[in-house]
């Protein structure tokens, strides 16, 4: 049978970064590995990431490598630590994250 | 976008609501039967029933009947009554919703019985609604509602989407004379240091700071840390990571005004414009203290679908996550899921948003009331003695 699915147009954005600089960007649909387009909200301007591992919808990926115990930012602001090395183009949740105010949190 | 003609109740004390409930208020847990039975006879009267009320003191019994007291005082209530177990704390809430100049009937338990309680509560009740129902509502400005505005059951999709959204309106209000109200303690943590920075003065910069570290303090006492409750499993399933990752979504939702006063839980703003209070994060909790405060409307920007209303407060949900609005949509106002899209801009959401809260000021029913959602959650400062 047929692929009749087409893929979603190139150019429509997957993930929304808050702030130019920010080391993650949320993922505003279910995203697959591949290319993909995101858009930063303060400037508008549009960015290309390759998307290493599916990321659903609401979650982050990295815009950037980051080494362990690496702050990631959001919104210009720390929003934590890396626990291990993150390759751009991953998943970034509470695997690889963990906060650095709670350092007991998850 | 045209702008609707506001209406609402003008009350005794000055104060403007947009509801006209009549309200039965139970001193303590002893109460809440009776109560009930009171509301059930006339149809329309609002019971609020809480497990609480005896054998608290000091700052904890303080702000019980600041809560109780400011419930009844709120300028959506009409007018109230007030059934306790004895007549002393009964006469003391009663007499504090009173000063607003609305109708208050108190009656207690003890040396009546139940039974006679409520044939009398019914009968003032029944009165109470005949009167309420010939209150007209008059022309009001935007500027002399107290808002509220706390997040639940965020996401990614809060910061992205429904927290920019409601600071549009939050600053649209505040601009237009109004004043807003957002708290939420620990939830700040990461990003307290922006709201410290937009104090207006350094003594509410003092006062909020000291708040903040209380509060923290108080969680570092118990010897618990607050892995699995900040961020909640709803708010990690959603994608946020980390507590100050939450907490920098929350302060989206605070538009950019200057902070003009840091207020205690339940207190009544003086200063026109952003207030702080000190508040739990819990969504019932907290609008249970703003409408003691005196707030007639919250604005509640939700992710993955928190349902929270209040008996007296009307709570408009607005949601931009695209799954919580098409699996939930019997409790979302307002869908902005299309700012994720990037289908318009945030000042077309806000638009959006502000067409809805001006329907519900004039009487539009909110999701959360169509639903019967009146979650009333007294906070608790610590144990009873």
């Amino acid at each position: 049978m047929p692929d009749t699915t087409s893929p979603p147009p190139v150019d429509r954005v997957a993930f929304l970064a808050h702030h130019d600089g920010d080391d993650v960007a949320v993922a505003v649909r279910d995203t697959e590995p591949g290319p993909a387009v995101g858009a930063c909200l303060a400037t508008g301007e549009r960015f290309s990431v390759d998307v290493r591992e599916a990321i659903p919808l609401g979650h982050k990926i990295a815009l950037r490598d980051i080494a362990p115990d690496g702050e990631v930012t959001e919104y210009s602001v720390t929003i934590g630590l890396a626990r291990l090395p993150i390759a751009r183009g991953s998943l970034v949740h509470t695997h690889n994250l963990r906060s650095a105010r709670w350092r007991t949190s998850v | 976008m045209a702008h609707q003609r506001l209406t609402g109740y003008r009350r005794a004390d000055g104060r403007v609501g947009i509801r006209n409930h009549v309200l039965i208020i139970p001193v303590d847990d002893l109460s809440n039967a009776v109560s009930e039975s009171a509301a059930r006879a006339v149809p329309g009267a609002l019971a609020l029933p809480h497990p609480y009320g005896r054998l608290q003191f000091g700052a904890d019994l303080e702000l019980f009947f600041r809560t109780l007291i400011g419930t009844g005082a709120n300028p959506n209530v009409a007018a109230a009554i007030v059934i306790g177990i004895e007549p002393a704390w009964t006469e003391r809430i009663a007499s504090g919703i009173a000063e607003t100049g609305k109708p208050v009937a108190q009656f207690s338990i003890e040396r009546n019985g139940d039974l006679r309680v409520l044939e009398m509560a019914a009968r003032r009740a029944a009165q109470m609604m005949q009167d309420a129902s010939e209150l007209v509502r008059e022309p009001i400005e935007r500027g002399e509602l107290l808002m509220s505005i706390k997040c639940g059951e965020s996401d990614t999709t809060s910061g992205l989407g429904a927290n920019p959204a409601t600071s549009q309106a939050v600053d649209r209000h505040i601009a237009a004379g109004g004043t807003v109200i957002f708290g939420e303690t620990t939830e700040l943590t990461g990003g307290e240091h922006l709201i410290a920075a937009r104090c207006a003065t350094d003594e509410v910069r003092e006062k909020f700071q000291r708040f903040y570290d209380d509060y923290v303090a108080m969680v570092e006492r118990t010897g618990a840390n607050l892995l699995g409750s900040q961020p909640t499993q709803g708010n990690i399933r959603g994608g946020l990571s980390t507590i100050e990752e939450k907490a920098l979504g929350n302060i989206e939702k605070t538009g950019t005004f200057p902070v003009v006063d840091a207020l205690a839980p339940g207190e009544r703003p003086t200063v026109p414009g952003l207030n702080f209070m000190d508040t739990s994060c819990a969504a019932a909790e907290f609008i249970t203290l703003t409408a003691a405060a005196g707030a007639v409307i919250h604005l509640f920007p939700t992710g993955q679908g928190n349902v929270v209303g209040h008996p007296v407060e009307p709570v408009i949900k607005i949601s931009a996550n695209p799954v919580t609005v098409a699996t939930m949509s019997e409790h979302i106002d307002v869908d902005v899921s299309g700012l994720l899209s990037l289908d318009y801009s945030l000042a077309e959401a806000g638009d959006r948003l502000e067409n809805v809260i001006d329907r519900t000021i004039n009487g539009r029913l909110t999701c959360a009331e169509v639903l019967g959602h009146r979650e009333f959650a007294p906070t608790r400062l610590f144990p009873s003695a």
